[in-house]
């Protein structure tokens, strides 16, 4: 079973996103903030993340930063699902690594297609 | 009183005075001795054994006539701010050492004028010094009641002025650089300056107070005495116009007295210092004169009839009283009053000698070719002997001539001679034209006029044998009479002579000036003369020099007089100074003006001269030339002031729009935040909408429960996004001035508590407790709604900033005398100083909130601000003793009209 981590601050979009995960076989892991993701990174080495950027403590950019550092989550596909949707702030998301980024709001269907996408 | 015991008494006081040089020397630069005050008490060596016996003397004999001496400086003190400054500005830039070095640079680094200069102080001040080893000497005689020894080796007073001798040479040349600072001698000398004038008032208490009754008393038994009337009245025209020449004499004096200068120029730390002198000094020569009328016709009453020197009535008085101690004190501070003068006069004249006359002339040796410490062993050597030379010679003219007239004269003819200096020097500093010919002829002829007038018959006065060449003139000419010159008979010889000498120096340096021009190098230093406060700081430009010359050279110039050291430092600092690259080999005009300023220090502006032309070829300037030169760098000078004035308007501008735009930048950046937040805000709801409905839509098979869930979550997303959007609105009906309010009057407490009830969940969610102080029966002047508002976002705002354990929110209300003030405090982490203003700004997001997300819209506290504003209260905010942030908002009592 294919591992997700959605990382995101607020709790209701969180529950649209592991419904339609969790339907769709995956094994789902959630962090409310950078700061539980890079916790939970520690134990687990999801397939995909899905990170927001607006974000308490430690935001999306910094939490990629630390992950693109970490060796062993090298094979982690990173999609950036922000809604922040200047230009700028999506060149900075793929400049620093991350493998999508898509803008909030989201149609569900293709946040899934993006995924199958990119493990495929 | 023995010799012996009077002979120890004077050994401990120099000792101490030697102390004092010694440590002040140590102290260099400390406050102590770096001082306005030391400065200005230095300044009173003008204040002789002349002013201190003399003084009494001449009041004693002929009434008033002693106080122009004291008048002219007075008078001219408060000028000393503008040309006194002016005077040390330009030693200290070209480091002149003397006043031959003045004027000698100023016409050219002219050696022949320097060595004039030199010859005429000499002639005016080695009998002046004699004068004061002559005071020493015979007051030493009056206090002990000794007759003076004819053979000088009996004598005591010879071993006292040997003494003083070594003690000047030893203290007087500590420094090869002439224009260094002596602190030591500086200090002793003001010291001596407070123990003089101590000394003089308390002999003057003690005649005026335990002799006599007072004033009144003395004036009294006075009056009674015959010629009183006569000498104590300006007797009409002719005496005024003594008075008057006597003060131009002595303003002329307080400039040109070698010794004036080296304290007054030379040894000036501080431009500023000139401030205190200029009421400090006019004091000190009034507190000095207070008591010379009294002690003068005390003694007057008291030696009626007898023949006795009035000169010395200060020390007579107490001695008739057989109060030797007092009498004493009198000596030592006559004492003072002669060595400090001794001292500092042969240190100038000994700096002149060498520097202006030995090492120009070559009569030490040719200098140029030695090593550094034997050039400075030689000319400190040279310093030294001379000094010693000076004070012995001086003491010899005592002896053998006898100086018979009594204090005042002899120091009156000192000062006619140095007077001859006037025209050049001030000229110097006001005159472009005036030239180095000028200064010479005009210093010739003034000085062959006073030696007609004053010297000659003076000196065949002492031998009393050719009255017939005063009374007839010369070869019977009544024309050339040498005290009625030209038929002018009503002044007395000193003013006579001044005026004759002064008026046919100062018509013959104009004449010779005006018809002979200066070479380029007078006219060079003219212009940085007079315009000294333009070149003050880069003087080296100003300096016209064409010609070629290796660096390499002058530094080996420098080295020989200054040592390796101090070379490389010297022109490791005028390579920064003027950004020369410290590889270039050839020298401008700036680096042989600065390495002749250097060398000044050491051997006199004309050797320095001489010294450098030896090493360097340089080409002639024709005066059109160089007239030229400083007419274009005049206007460069002007253009450059007004393109800095104009660089300096365009910073200004440029800084305050940077300022602007910065603000701009600001702005834009927190609207831009704003923005973001609101988009953020916005669209975080709508996402959580849109994606719930596209699962509840598409997916059929979702569980009851979650899909009443979703359902949930959309309605209270709903109610979110509907939230904010009031928000939004509401700020700008605040700020767009349409929202309105209704003003009546309110329990505070109450709507305090209601507005409170709403948040419990929250604030029971993170434990936090709630302390509501103040009494229920306050009434505020609100709209209820709008500051119920208010409260709901700053409990919110402590709510949220409380720590996650022990959380304490107080919300206090306190009656002000026209005002009700409400507090909410929280114990979490406070404000950050810089922010307590800032926080009311409509876009503001604390820096200092732990998320990177706000949690807020950024609107609260615009809006809380807007409202209270409405209400005519004010709103602030500061951190609490406990170090929590607390908010206060002040609302009032009663109807504002």
């Amino acid at each position: 079973m294919r591992k997700i981590l959605i990382v995101d601050d607020e709790p209701n979009i969180v529950m649209t996103l592991e419904y339609t995960f969790k339907k769709n076989n995956f094994e789902v892991f959630i962090a409310r903030d950078g700061q539980e993701a890079l916790e939970i990174l520690k134990s687990q080495l999801p397939d995909v993340i899905i990170l927001d950027i607006m974000m308490p403590l430690v935001d999306g950019f910094e939490t990629l930063q630390h992950i693109r550092q970490n060796e062993q989550l090298n094979h982690c596909k990173v999609i950036f699902l922000s809604a922040k949707n200047k230009e700028s702030d999506i060149e900075k998301g793929l400049a620093l690594g991350a493998d999508a980024y898509l803008t909030k709001p989201f149609s569900l269907k293709k946040v899934v297609e993006k995924v199958t996408d990119l493990l495929a | 009183m023995s010799s012996l015991v009077l002979i120890v008494i004077l050994g401990l006081y120099l000792g101490m005075l030697f102390f004092i040089a010694h440590w002040a020397e140590k102290k260099e630069g400390s406050p102590m001795t770096n001082n306005p005050y030391v400065y200005t008490l230095s300044l009173a060596v003008y204040c002789t054994a002349w002013t201190y016996y003399g003084s009494i003397g001449v009041a004693a004999d002929s009434g008033l006539s002693y106080l122009p001496i004291y008048l002219g400086p007075v008078i001219i003190a408060p000028a000393w701010i503008i040309i006194l400054r002016r005077i040390i500005r330009i030693s200290r830039i070209n480091k002149i050492s003397s006043i031959a070095d003045f004027i000698s640079l100023r016409y050219g680094n002219s050696r022949f004028l320097g060595a004039i200069v030199t010859v005429i102080c000499l002639t005016g001040i080695v009998p002046y010094i004699g004068l004061q080893l002559k005071a020493i000497a015979e007051t030493f005689h009056v206090v002990t009641q000794t007759p003076i020894r004819t053979n000088i080796f009996d004598d005591n007073t010879t071993y006292v002025a040997i003494a003083l001798a070594l003690f000047a040479s030893y203290y007087g040349t500590r420094y090869v650089d002439a224009s260094e600072k002596r602190r030591g001698i500086v200090t002793a000398v003001a010291l001596e300056s407070v123990l003089k004038l101590v000394f003089f008032v308390v002999v003057g208490l003690y005649v005026t107070f335990g002799v006599y009754n007072g004033f009144d008393d003395i004036y009294q038994k006075a009056q009674h005495l015959p010629d009183f009337v006569a000498r104590n009245t300006i007797g009409g025209l002719p005496q005024a116009m003594n008075w008057g020449l006597l003060c131009i004499l002595s303003m002329f004096a307080i400039f040109l007295l070698p010794r004036q200068f080296h304290v007054a120029v030379v040894e000036n730390n501080r431009e500023n210092h000139l401030k205190t002198a200029v009421w400090l000094f006019p004091l000190y020569l009034l507190i000095f004169n207070l008591f010379v009328y009294p002690i003068a016709w005390g003694g007057n009453i008291l030696f009626e009839g007898k023949s006795v020197n009035s000169d010395a009535y200060s020390l007579l008085i107490p001695l008739h009283f057989q109060n030797t101690a007092m009498a004493v004190l009198v000596f030592l501070g006559g004492f003072s009053a002669a060595i400090s003068m001794i001292i500092v006069s042969s240190i100038g004249l000994s700096n002149m000698l060498t520097n202006n006359v030995l090492i120009p002339y070559n009569l030490l040796g040719n200098l140029s070719g030695s090593e550094q410490s034997i050039n400075s062993q030689r000319i400190i050597t040279s310093r030294k002997i001379g000094i010693f030379c000076l004070i012995i010679l001086a003491y010899l003219i005592y002896r053998f001539f006898g100086l018979d007239y009594n204090l005042v004269s002899i120091g009156m003819v000192a000062f006619v001679i140095i007077a001859q200096l006037g025209p050049s020097f001030f000229g110097a500093l006001f005159w472009r034209r005036g030239s180095r010919l000028g200064a010479i002829w005009g210093i010739i002829m003034g000085f062959v006029i006073c030696v007609y007038t004053l010297l000659l018959p003076y000196a065949m006065g002492t031998t009393n044998t050719n009255a017939h060449f005063i009374n007839e003139g010369l070869w019977g000419f009544s024309l050339l009479k040498p005290f009625q010159l030209f038929g002018l008979d009503y002044l007395q010889p000193v003013s006579h002579a001044l005026f004759w000498s002064l008026f046919f120096n100062f018509i013959t340096y104009f004449a010779v000036s005006v018809s002979f021009k200066g070479n380029y190098r007078e006219r060079n230093y003219a212009e940085m003369f007079v315009d000294i406060n333009r070149y003050s700081t880069n003087h080296e430009n100003a300096f016209i020099w064409k010609g070629t010359a290796y660096k390499n050279d002058i530094e080996k110039v420098l080295v020989r007089f200054m040592g390796e050291e101090r070379t490389r430092r010297a022109m490791n600092i005028f390579n920064v100074k003027y950004n020369v690259d410290q590889k270039q080999e050839l020298a401008d005009a700036r680096l042989v003006k600065f390495a002749e300023n250097l060398l000044t220090g050491y051997i006199g502006t004309a050797s320095a001269r001489i010294l450098i032309a030896s090493v360097v070829k340089e080409e002639k300037i024709t005066l059109p030339e160089v007239l030229k030169i400083l007419e274009e760098s005049k206007e460069n000078i002007i253009i450059n002031k007004k393109l800095t004035e104009t660089s300096r308007e365009l910073q200004e501008l440029t800084a305050k729009l940077k300022e602007a735009n910065d603000s701009l930048i600001q702005k834009d950046q927190q609207k831009d935040e704003f923005l973001d937040t609101v988009t953020h805000e916005i669209r975080t709801p709508i996402t959580a909408i849109r994606a719930a409905s596209e699962i509840l839509i598409e997916d059929e098979e979702i569980p009851e429960e979650l899909r009443k869930q979703f359902l949930q979550n959309i309605i209270s997303e709903s109610d979110r996004l509907n939230r904010l959007i009031d928000k939004v609105l509401d700020l700008e009906k605040f700020e767009t001035g349409k929202q309105e309010i209704h003003l009546a009057a309110h329990p505070i407490m109450e709507t305090i508590e209601k507005a409170v009830e709403p948040l419990q969940q929250l604030i029971s969610n993170k434990n936090i407790a709630v302390h509501l102080e103040g009494k229920a029966t306050l009434m505020a002047w609100y709209d209820e709604d709008r500051i119920f508002q208010v409260v709901t976002n700053l409990v919110s705002n402590a709510i949220k900033f409380s720590p996650d354990e022990n959380g304490l929110i107080v919300i206090a209300v306190h009656e002000k005398p026209d005002a009700i003030e409400v507090q909410v405090r929280d114990n979490g982490k406070g404000i950050a100083k810089g922010d307590f203003e800032t926080i009311f700004d409509k876009f503001y997001q604390s820096t200092n909130q732990n998320f990177k997300k706000p949690i807020g819209s950024g609107l609260g506290l615009a809006i809380c601000k807007q409202i209270i504003e409405m209400h005519k209260g004010q709103i602030w905010a500061a951190n609490s003793s406990t170090g929590g942030a607390c908010l206060h908002f002040t609302l009032p009592k009663k109807e504002q009209l």
